[in-house]
């Protein structure tokens, strides 16, 4: 098991990532404090999460560009309920981003299950009707951190077990994404309908509501990370998370998850997302200028998918097998 | 309505009637660009002033050169979403060159050299390792921006030759502009080489059918290749005219505009799963989407309300012929 796990692409992934955190101790030792580790967790919570749900949307041959101005729109209205009435509970605030989002998520959904337009073309639209609808919103003008309630600011932070509520969140969810893809008929409904649409047809599974459901969790975590992102930085305006987009897919790219569908796994996945947070927060460590990070998170991205290129060919021999094989394989790819 | 959407639907744009070649998406464009004109000129006296007609069109002109190409290349059924990184990186080097003390013809030499080298390295990724091209252009926009703020950081370049000005700001006769100009000049060589060669036919049939058309013996990843390349060489010059006009560079310079120039792409016609499209659908909604943004301005309406339409064009335009065959669909079912 153990083996198996370190021959993987995610064993070595993840060896690469101790690799780095461990060679950036060894100039500065404060770097791989467990103070300073949680850190890294916690500054990386919103992109594991945005990851998480871009998976399912990649996994189902998808793309959502839509999520960054999701977040925004999401994170500037609870800002503005909050603003307009401070004594709210937080439950609801939350309740509302997770409703919005979902909300936001659904129109992408919608339009990719009914009428069968290509994700790419609508989440291009939608992106730039959410950032739109976030100026219209807000007429332009940020919320400030002194315009937020103790509460709305204080929750994220708030720390059980020395680790604040932002980082729990994105546990819980890595949990129960984990469970979900791999033991739920509704999860592995994902990889079926990425990996073989026809099959999947054939075999009962609606591959465009899989799909549908695929933008709905996207969106949904998207307005609960809008949350998170405006009250983690205590400041909401129109140009929250711009471009963010790409770094969440990034995250799903070096993590393995296959741009063709059907492939990809959780722990891949937040592996990916912690790669580009380590490799964030040791830049100004080991003394490079902040303006490397673009750079070095591309030519990662292009390096992955390079090494992902070779895993496509075993893809493409599934035909090949047997029946009994064939399903085998599929099953084994996740691990 | 019928003939729009199976004009749309065929591979290419023989005509076989008159009537039919009439009855087109370009048709409609063209009646869109018209009405527009009308609405412009009725709510703005400002509109048909030639002098200010022709200041729109420095609106667009850049971008309308990058989209030639571009709907090439997804017509073949790929995708360059690096476009105005290229942009980014050839200005970059252009303003160093030019700090270096080149001359005008140096400069500009530099763009476009680099802008063909970066479309030459995304065109090998895309072939060479079997990537898809969203991908590799993902990654390669990252990578290539990066490098600018790896050189430049947040300086700004602003020591251009004497003359190189005459690009992005001179003209050629009256209020005919330089960029306007080179954009006709280009529009006409790629119709030529889109709707009169079989560079083109290639082209159609490799976005059509990739396999069968390495089996029929054409060449597809050289012609990829070469249409990569064609990218590159387009933001290049798209590049020299931008840098030009603005008089300075910025590593954010163009940010966002590979949305715009896929935007206009898929608003002429050209549809995003490849083998369809023409040059004139092209051209038409980049005057449309000029008209509609110059339009606006004259009316102050700000910048960030034109993206909420562009993204409501993009959805409507690549639903509404979805929308009607359902429509019509269903009536026969209900006969």
């Amino acid at each position: 098991m153990l083996k198996r796990f370190i021959y993987s692409r995610e064993g070595i992934l993840s060896l690469i990532v101790l690799a780095m955190f461990f060679s950036v101790g060894a100039i500065s030792p404060d770097f791989i404090s467990l103070t300073n580790s949680i850190g890294i967790f916690n500054d990386t919570a919103i992109l594991i999460m945005l990851a998480l749900g871009q998976m399912l949307v990649i996994l189902t041959r998808c793309i959502d560009l839509s999520v960054a101005a999701n977040v925004a729109f999401t994170g500037m209205l609870v800002a503005m309920v909050n603003q307009a009435f401070p004594d709210i509970s937080m439950a609801f605030l939350i309740l509302l981003s997770l409703l919005v989002g979902a909300f936001l998520g659904a129109i992408n959904g919608l339009f990719v299950w009914l009428l069968k337009v290509p994700s790419i073309v609508i989440t291009l639209g939608t992106m730039s009707i959410y950032r739109g609808a976030t100026f219209l919103l807000s007429d332009g003008a940020w919320v400030n951190s002194h315009q937020m309630s103790k509460s709305f600011i204080g929750l994220p932070r708030f720390e059980i077990l020395s680790i604040p509520v932002l980082g729990w969140t994105a546990i819980f969810l890595i949990v129960l994404a984990f469970w979900t893809m791999k033991f739920s008929v509704w999860g592995r409904n994902f990889y079926a309908a990425g990996g073989n649409p026809m099959a999947a047809f054939y075999s009962g599974v609606n591959v465009g509501k899989v799909q549908f459901y695929g933008f709905l969790v996207s969106g949904t975590l998207a307005g609960l990370c809008g949350y998170f992102w405006v009250s983690r930085f205590a400041v909401a305006y129109v140009d929250v998370a711009n471009g963010f987009e790409l770094q969440v897919i990034a995250a799903c790219v070096i993590g393995g998850v296959s741009i063709i569908g059907g492939l990809g796994s959780v722990i891949g996945c937040v592996i990916g997302a912690l790669f580009i947070g380590v490799v964030n927060n040791a830049l100004p460590i080991i003394g490079v200028s902040p303006f490397w990070q673009m750079a070095i998170s591309g030519t990662v991205i292009i390096i992955a998918v390079i090494a992902n290129a070779s895993s496509n060919k075993d893809k493409a021999r599934i035909i090949l097998r047997k029946p009994d094989q064939a399903s085998r394989f599929l099953s084994t790819q996740s691990h | 309505m019928d003939t729009i959407i199976k004009k749309s639907t065929t591979p290419d744009a023989l005509s076989t009637s008159r009537l039919q070649g009439f009855l087109r998406w370009e048709t409609f464009l063209i009646l869109i660009v018209f009405l527009v004109c009308v609405m412009n000129s009725y709510l703005s006296p400002y509109f048909l002033d030639p002098w200010n007609l022709s200041d729109a069109t420095f609106n667009f002109t850049e971008k309308a050169l990058i989209a030639l190409p571009m709907a090439m290349l997804i017509i073949a059924k790929e995708i360059d979403i690096s476009v105005a990184a290229i942009i980014s990186l050839s200005s970059t080097l252009m303003g160093l060159v030019a700090q270096m003390g080149a001359p005008v013809y140096g400069v500009v030499f530099v763009g476009v050299l680099v802008g063909s080298a970066c479309g030459l390295f995304n065109g090998v990724l895309v072939t060479r390792f079997k990537i898809p091209s969203i991908v590799v252009t993902i990654g390669t926009m990252s990578l290539f921006r990066g490098i600018s703020y790896i050189l430049l950081g947040d300086q700004v370049v602003r020591d251009y030759p004497d003359g190189f000005e005459f690009f992005g700001q001179g003209y050629v006769y009256w209020v005919f502009s330089f960029e306007l100009v080179l954009f006709v000049l280009f529009a006409l060589l790629f119709y030529w080489l889109l709707h009169r060669t079989t560079f083109g036919r290639y082209t159609y049939a490799i976005g059509n059918n990739p396999t069968a058309s390495y089996y029929s013996g054409i060449k597809v990843d050289k012609h990829r290749l070469t249409l990569f390349t064609l990218v590159g060489v387009m933001s290049g010059i798209a590049a020299v005219l931008l840098t030009s006009r603005l008089g300075s560079t910025r590593p954010s310079i163009a940010m966002g505009w590979e949305l715009s120039i896929i935007t206009m792409v898929v608003l002429g016609g050209v549809s995003i799963l490849g083998g369809s499209g023409t040059i004139g659908g092209v051209v038409l909604a980049v005057i449309l989407m000029g008209l509609v943004t110059f339009g606006m301005g004259l009316l102050n309406i700000p910048g960030i309300v034109m993206t909420i339409i562009v993204g409501v064009m993009l959805i409507v335009v690549v639903s509404l012929p979805v929308l009607i065959t359902l429509y019509k669909n269903s009536l026969k079912h209900s006969k």
